[in-house]
């Protein structure tokens, strides 16, 4: 395997944005180490920032790991996420607002059609509709890794409700509070604008029926959903009301929520559940979740779901690997951002290619997420690959195939000091009137050493991730 | 409001109220199994205990005879016993985390870490648990969360279903440890003025957190006149059945200020008041202590029930 970037070390000598911590971590004994990390713990438990594990055993509610450590970027380095971030928002927007409508981009021969409507997240629900703004994917997470000084890649985008949002915010409030001195050291930019930022992007997507101050709702699947910390912080933050399906109900050509006062219409709805139980009467019918009837009254311009109905077709992996395409074929322009160089299994010579280099390729399920499902090669042993060539024989639609990328590292604290551990991203571009996004995201760190697995089912934790002011 | 987070507020009150009332029985038990009983050995009340809670059935089922340990840990730790104070607590948080966004950060803060150190509780040695600790230790938690609601809380609707929450579910408490007596007292109205009904009056009195308020409002000996005028008629004592009705009234007047509509629940309530304001002593020890409270409770309960179907669940009468 190429070698791993780490990104506080540049030609031996430590970068300029990591100096201040790497004195801090030099200067902070082991015990005062310990005693700052259990008292971050204690934080996180007692605001209760906390993700649900049901039905495993043991205590439902865990804690991510979180690393004080902080990620940092500069500030030329984040100028070129950003631009490649909001390009790659506007077009996978542009996208699904095409695909729902005139379908240019089938047309052209640049995207095979059965890709997009045999998709499983294509709507046929909302064909022809067209949301305020034409905005269909409100909220767009792109997954990010680096692979060296000057070389990021795309891993994944989410379309339809990206999560974490609330360890971004919460990671800074905690690093602010436990080690002051280090913000007056390196000027870093704030990300609590977030929320306002999040209300303005969902007050601007309201219906033309709204007239005045639209109310907006953040409607969650309830308590017990792994989310639920986030759903009911953000709509804290945001001063909106947090509602299950059972507190709405859909009457005329409104929705409406329940209230000590009686009914109050609804006109912004942001769901953090999925499109097959938003509405039972549309989807599927033993959603208890969602609420009967509301398609009709998003289709008649009653109320704005975001992310709209539909808007997963654009996140799916099979349709990742023509984002380059899109942003051609609609903005004009060429890729900011690369993606991973992808295989598709379900094309003949790619799958052969990938079936015999096994041992070096990752292979993904096409609808898989969280790391399961997966094969790292370099990392499997015999009975394994085999396991996974079996399984593209059998279903070669079902998988893709990416090279293993050298994924940059961060010092992160662990048992014996400070190591190196693999990190990725994940911003979180705002799509309404504006494209915007505020400066950082979450990362992610793979905390078991050598591992390239950073989701928090698997061994990861999570960082606070600084772009330094200009 | 969301008809669902005024409910869940309002629930999240009567659970923290719930846990302490369980608290303050458990220390009227201990101290009264201290006391000795007529004819030898010492007196056994925590039958009554349990039957004040509702729970007597449950209990016996699972344990058999109430012994005083397994009773604690009945009334303390068991999750299966919905009374139990492990089990309003984390009722009340489970209300609290859901409407988060309802509560300040220090109501929340308050909550959490009594369930954090409830937690802890539960996983030290019981045998290093004392029973008044334990008690104290609820108490405590339940002052701690209610002083941050008082001091932190927006007086808006959200702030009067917790509110309501709480003086509904006092009311029915005070009603409820004042029927232990009842219970008590049932073997042999004989005892009636002995040296063992002063006793007991007194630990009541004490349970209540209200012997010293008796003495300084009442002066001289403890009568059951006196006592009972203090739990149901004081208007200065805070857990009186008045006290709890009038605040009930308030929070009720507030909410139909603020909405500009008065519901049932308005109006139950403020006759339920009226009448508990002319009613006497005497007319209470005529009617039988135990059919008064009976009652109550069942007043109380149906206020309960029209703030529900007024407030709770979101369609206008």
């Amino acid at each position: 395997m190429p070698e791993t970037f780490n990104e506080m070390i540049d030609g031996g000598q430590v970068r300029p944005a990591y100096q201040s911590l790497e004195r801090w971590q030099n200067e902070m004994p082991a015990d005062l180490r310990q005693m700052k990390q259990s008292e971050a713990e204690a934080l996180f438990r007692r605001v209760g920032i906390t993700f649900a594990v049901y039905g495993e055993g043991g205590d439902p509610e865990r804690l991510i790991p979180f690393d004080m450590f902080p990620r940092v970027f500069t500030a030329g380095e984040w100028r070129k996420l950003e631009r490649g971030i909001r390009q790659r928002a506007a077009a996978l927007n542009a996208f699904l607002a095409d695909v729902y409508d005139q379908r240019e981009i089938i047309r052209a021969g640049k995207i095979p059609e059965h890709l997009v409507t045999h998709n499983e997240a294509f709507e046929r629900a909302v064909v022809g509709m067209r949301p305020p703004r034409n905005v269909w994917s409100h909220i767009v997470g792109v997954d990010l890794v680096r692979t060296g000084p000057d070389q990021f890649y795309v891993l994944e985008d989410n379309c339809r409700t990206p999560s974490g949002v609330s360890y971004m915010l919460q990671n800074r409030e905690i690093m602010m509070r436990m080690f002051p001195h280090l913000f007056v050291e390196n000027r870093i930019a704030p990300v609590d604008g977030y929320a306002d930022a999040l209300r303005h992007t969902l007050a601007s997507v309201a219906p033309k029926k709204c007239d005045g101050d639209p109310t907006v709702v953040i409607l969650t699947p309830g308590q017990f959903n792994s989310a639920y910390y986030e759903h009911s912080f953000l709509a804290d933050l945001m001063g909106v009301e947090l509602v299950e399906g059972q507190d709405l109900f859909v009457e005329g050509d409104f929705c409406w929520m329940r209230t000590t006062e009686g009914p109050k219409k609804v006109d912004v709805i942001y769901r953090r559940i999925d499109d097959a139980f938003l509405d039972p009467l549309c989807f599927r019918p033993d959603s208890m979740l969602g609420v009967p009837g509301l398609m009709n009254v998003y289709r008649s311009g009653g109320v704005s779901i975001c992310s709209a109905p539909g808007a997963g077709v654009a996140d799916d992996k099979a349709i990742y690997t023509f984002v380059p395409d899109m942003i051609r074929f609609y903005l004009g322009e060429a890729p900011i951002l690369e993606n991973v160089p992808t295989w598709q299994c379900a094309k003949p010579d790619e799958c052969k290619y990938v079936l015999e280099h096994l041992s070096e390729l990752v292979v993904k399920e096409v609808h898989g997420s969280g790391g399961y499902g997966m094969l790292v090669g370099p990392k499997a042993d015999q009975s394994q690959i085999e396991a996974f060539r079996h399984k593209i024989t059998e279903k070669p639609w079902n998988y893709i195939a990416q090279p293993t990328l050298a994924l940059s590292a961060c010092p992160t604290f662990v048992e014996e000091g400070v190591a190196p551990r693999h990190v990725d991203l994940r911003p979180y571009c705002l799509v309404g009137e504006r494209i915007e996004l505020v400066p950082g995201g979450l990362t992610r760190v793979a905390l078991n050493e050598g591992s390239l697995v950073v989701n928090s089912s698997q061994g990861g934790g999570v960082k606070d991730t600084w772009v330094l002011a200009e | 409001m969301l008809s669902r987070t005024a409910s869940h507020l309002y629930w999240m009150a009567r659970y923290i109220e719930r846990a302490e009332t369980t608290a303050r029985l458990l220390q009227m038990g201990a101290r009264n199994a201290l006391l000795p009983d007529i004819g030898g050995g010492f007196r056994n009340d925590w039958e009554a205990v349990l039957q004040a809670l509702g729970q007597l059935e449950a209990f016996r089922e699972k344990y058999g005879d109430p012994v005083q340990r397994n009773v604690e840990t009945f009334l303390f730790f068991d999750a299966s016993n919905p009374a139990s104070v492990m089990s309003c607590f984390s009722a009340a948080r489970e209300n609290g985390r859901v409407v988060r966004t309802a509560l300040t950060s220090q109501v929340w803060d308050a909550i959490n870490t009594t369930f954090q150190e409830m937690q802890a509780l539960h996983r030290m040695e019981r045998s290093k648990l004392i029973v008044n600790e334990l008690a104290d230790w609820t108490l405590r938690s339940g002052a701690l969360i209610r002083g941050a609601i008082e001091s932190t809380q927006l007086r808006n609707d959200g702030f009067r279903f917790m509110g309501l929450g709480h003086s509904i579910e006092r009311g029915d408490n005070t009603a409820r440890l004042l029927d232990v007596k009842y219970y008590v007292l049932l073997p042999s109205l004989s005892y009636v003025g002995s040296a063992l009904d002063q006793s007991q009056w007194a630990t009541l009195l004490r349970s209540m957190h209200a012997h010293r308020a008796f003495v300084w409002t009442y002066k001289g000996e403890i009568t059951a006149a006196k006592i009972a005028h203090l739990l149901i008629l004081n208007r200065q004592f805070p857990r009186s059945l008045l006290s709890a009705t009038q605040a009930t009234v308030d929070h009720l007047d507030a909410l139909a200020r603020g909405y500009g509509i008065t519901p049932k629940a308005t109006s139950l309530a403020r006759g339920h008041l009226g009448e508990l304001a002319e009613a006497h002593v005497e007319d209470i020890f005529d009617e039988g202590l135990h059919q008064f409270l009976l009652r109550f409770m069942g007043r109380n309960g149906e206020i309960a029930q029209a703030v529900q179907s007024s407030y709770l669940v979101g369609v206008p009468e």
